[in-house]
């Protein structure tokens, strides 16, 4: 905390804040994702900027680096009313912006990457000496002991992160924004992120810090933003700002009207899962989730609890064989113990998924409504090969029909449909092969109340029916009032379970965040 | 015969505005050209349509496994030197073995259903380009069919052992094929032709295998994840274009009467041409065999057209890269 002191008296007050946003507000078409939102960024202080999952912080960051140039309010730099209409703009301004996905062209020597689009030249030509030697010095000066010739995608992220960092100073840049930079680091690696970071704070930078990870936030943060639905929630010094007050600011919403989920008659066991570990970049990667233990019985929903990069969505494809045997750990179905190496032998052993991305992963957009309400039993459905058009249409009206779908024609292709219907579709599909575990990653992700309720309801008629659930959602009054169990993954690691009448807003959170929580139970 | 998409229905929008609709309409106008630069009448001699159709027919067989292709999102640049393969294979066989068309043809078509599979297997299972993986197919097959014939033409004029030459007499699978049917009106290779589009038709529109293509052209990702036997499915349509390729093959075999290691140079790009004037996308996932066999009409007359009218060559290369240019300007879907 010696440090959050010494900071404070290196910022004067008087000076005006390297950058001030003011009233900002941004919309995507009806859809307001930020209202009114007010940030000061002072040179020497890492201030964070927290809130849950679609809290409106990337969109914040977007338009602070000129990538978003349509927005309401004003910005300041250094005191001077500033309007980056592009993110070479924005550069010039001072602000840099480490993005989670790292923006240097891997195949591209270092170098060339820190000198993108501003290489020292003659005549047309680059100065190839000339910009090493300049390379070298900005890299040196972050501890890096690199051979600033080589191609960038030949280091580990870590220092690829650092080479970012090194850019980002050779722009003069005064705004380091840096969004989430620990979640593909190590331990050591943090340490050396933050050791620079302080190094950053001394030359006179204001950092953005953006994570969701309690144990840093406590650690660097000088000053802290919550934003919540877009709305500005609070701002204040890091010493003000205990854990569990964070974490009301980050909840603190009313749970709106609550779901008739039916009391639960759960069945017997369904799904066993046991020791299971993913490892969705090969065995020689750190694993998406690790040593994963939990059982789901019928008609009982389990609910998935995190934020970004809980590994949540990474077990889900793994159970599923998407990674093919990049995965460890012994799963049963209904007692029978499955190995599943592809999605095709998942399908057999009587699980599917709905993935969180319908149009990329989910659904065959130019394929009518019934081709893929029926692609996945569709060797059932056309035994010997040949296709039964009838049947066909019989089974997609059967299975679409209590998904009270809105679509004129069966035949209609499904990227004309509207987001809401797009995810019945994608439902159907899977309702249509008959699971006995249903595995669902953000099934309401993007599409309007009315459709929420439709497959909430849906969600309770199946479990009725004695399926298993295993539900991923990122909207917390969602998951408190779907799951019947809450298991929170923080990490890739089970942090804590809730029956569901012990979870609470606040205990997830915490959970997510990285405080094992005496709740936790590792059966 | 008509399937722009699996089973969306043409109904949904007008037809004019439909792949299908658009395909029919270039044909019409190319027809139109025909009737009013018909060359003193001979535009409208059936002999004329039966040329035009005979010799659209043997790029109109490579069309049809390219149209399976395309439409799980790969391309195959290989069919030319397939074709070529083949047709050196089947007059090897059938002129100095001697052997019938029985054994022939299903030995033909193993060896172009076998390079098929070969260039699908490095595709679908090693991942690579299937613009590249054709392209390595492309320059195999052409040398191994240099290697088979000894560069030289496979003709009825046969080497003794003492060097001097004899004429052996046109093996009856060869008359077969290039022979005309039902009063002499239509080529035996149009035959052919037409049966493979019903293939290829049944393939893509009642066949399981033709879902999966379309699904995996349309998104792969979402195929795999939907249990879709992604790498299966895309092996097999190489395989098909292989086959189609070795048919073509032994249609342009019978009608030279000769095997030519040279033979088939660039039919890949014409087919590939047929598929896109009918309006199958190149990005995978949309279009029809109904289509192709539009497209591929399309180009043969526009061919014939000009020739009867004594364009000469020069300019009717040039013209066909003008329209189809037109034509995939006319077919391009606009983005919502």
């Amino acid at each position: 905390m010696a440090e959050q002191i010494l900071s404070k008296a290196n910022s004067p007050v008087s000076r005006p804040p390297l950058a001030r946003m003011i009233g900002i507000g941004k919309r995507f078409g009806p859809v307001t994702v930020l209202n009114n939102v007010s940030f000061e960024i002072r040179s020497g202080e890492v201030h964070v900027l927290a809130g849950e999952n679609g809290a409106g912080k990337s969109t914040l960051i977007k338009i602070l680096a000129g990538i978003h140039t349509e927005y309401e309010g004003a910005i300041e730099i250094e005191g001077r009313p500033a309007r980056a209409r592009s993110p070479l703009e924005a550069s010039e301004l001072g602000v840099a912006v480490i993005y989670q996905e790292l923006s240097l062209i891997g195949p591209m020597s270092v170098a060339d990457n820190i000198f993108l689009g501003r290489m020292p030249s003659r005549a047309g030509f680059v100065q190839d000496g000339e910009q090493q030697r300049q390379a070298a010095e900005w890299v040196q000066q972050l501890g890096l002991e690199i051979d600033v010739r080589e191609a960038v995608e030949s280091f580990p992220i870590a220092v690829q992160q650092l080479i970012e960092i090194a850019k980002a100073l050779s722009q003069k840049a005064k705004i380091i924004v840096m969004d989430e930079p620990t979640s593909a680091l190590n331990t050591p690696e943090v340490e050396a992120l933050f050791t620079l970071i302080h190094s950053l704070k001394k030359r006179g930078c204001g950092i953005v810090y953006i994570s969701h990870k309690m144990q840093e936030i406590e650690r660097i943060a000088d000053h802290v933003t919550v934003l919540r639905d877009g709305q500005w929630i609070g701002s204040a010094p890091a010493s003000e700002m205990p854990p569990a007050k964070l974490i009301q600011w980050m909840v603190g919403r009313e749970l709106g009207e609550q779901f008739p989920r039916r009391a639960p008659h759960p069945g017997a066991e369904r799904l066993r899962l046991e020791n299971v570990s993913v490892y969705p970049g090969g065995f020689s990667e750190r694993p998406a989730v690790e040593n994963i233990t939990f059982a789901v019985r019928a008609g009982e929903i389990v609910g998935l609890g995190g934020l970004q990069g809980s590994g949540a969505s990474e077990l889900l494809l793994g159970l599923f064989g998407a990674y093919g045997r990049r995965a460890r750990g012994r799963a049963w179905v209904d007692n029978s113990e499955v190995r599943v190496a592809s999605p095709r032998q998942a399908i057999r052993a009587g699980t599917a998924l709905l993935t969180n991305d319908r149009k990329a992963t989910g659904l065959v957009l130019p394929m009518s409504i019934i081709a893929n309400a029926t692609l996945a039993g569709l060797a059932a459905l056309s035994p010997g090969g040949w296709r039964r058009p009838a049947r066909e249409r019989e089974e997609a009206e059967k299975t679409t029909a209590p998904m009270r779908l809105r679509a004129a024609s069966l035949d209609l292709e499904v990227g004309a449909l509207s987001g809401g219907n797009q995810q019945k579709v994608a439902l159907a599909k899977w309702l249509q092969t008959e699971p006995r575990v249903l595995l669902l990653d953000e099934p309401t992700r993007g599409i309007d109340i009315a459709a929420k309720r439709e497959i909430y309801q849906l969600m309770d008629e199946w479990t009725a029916r004695g399926i298993a659930i295993i539900l991923i959602t990122s909207e917390m009054p969602e998951l408190l009032t779907l799951s019947d169990r809450i298991i929170v993954l923080h990490r890739g690691r089970a942090t804590a379970e809730f029956a569901r009448a012990d979870a609470t807003p606040e205990k997830i959170l915490a959970a997510a965040m990285g405080q094992e929580t005496s709740g936790a139970s590792h059966a | 015969m008509n399937s722009s998409s699996p089973s969306t229905r043409r109904g949904a929008r007008p037809f004019i505005g439909s792949p299908a609709g658009r395909a029919l309409l270039a044909l019409i106008l190319v027809l139109i050209v025909g009737a009013i630069f018909n060359a003193d009448g001979a535009f409208f001699k059936v002999g004329t349509h039966r040329d035009a159709l005979r010799q659209a027919s043997v790029y109109g067989i490579l069309a049809c496994g390219m149209t399976l292709v395309i439409i799980s999102g790969g391309i195959d640049l290989a069919v030319g030197s397939v074709l070529a393969l083949v047709a050196v294979c089947a007059a090897t066989m059938s002129i100095h073995w001697g052997w019938p068309g029985w054994a022939v043809v299903p030995l033909c078509l193993a060896v172009g259903a076998g390079t098929g599979a070969v260039s699908g297997a490095i595709t679908a299972r090693w991942s690579v380009q299937p613009f590249i993986s054709t392209l390595a197919m492309m320059a195999f097959a052409r040398g191994l069919a240099k290697y088979a014939s000894g560069g030289m033409k496979v003709s009825t004029a046969v080497q003794n052992p003492d060097g001097s030459y004899r004429y052996v007499p046109v093996p009856a699978l060869f008359h077969a094929v290039d022979h005309r049917i039902l009063g002499g009106n239509v080529s035996v290779v149009s035959a052919i032709f037409l049966v493979c589009v019903v293939v290829a038709w049944l393939a893509l529109a009642r066949h399981r295998w033709g879902r999966y293509l379309y699904a995996i052209g349309g998104n792969e990702e979402a195929s795999r994840l939907s249990g879709v036997p992604v790498v299966a499915a895309k092996i097999w349509a190489y395989v098909a274009s292989g086959a189609f390729a070795a048919v073509a093959g032994i249609c342009q075999a019978a009608q030279e009467q000769q095997g030519d290691p040279e033979a088939g140079a660039g039919y890949e790009l014409i087919a590939i041409a047929m598929v896109v004037i009918g309006g199958t996308s190149l990005m995978g996932g949309r279009g029809g065999i109904g289509l192709t066999l539009l497209g591929a009409l399309t180009i043969g007359y526009l061919d014939k057209i000009l020739s009867i009218n004594a364009v000469p060559e020069a300019g009717r290369l040039m013209l066909t890269g003008v329209i189809i240019v037109a034509a995939v300007l006319t077919q391009r879907r606009r983005r919502s």
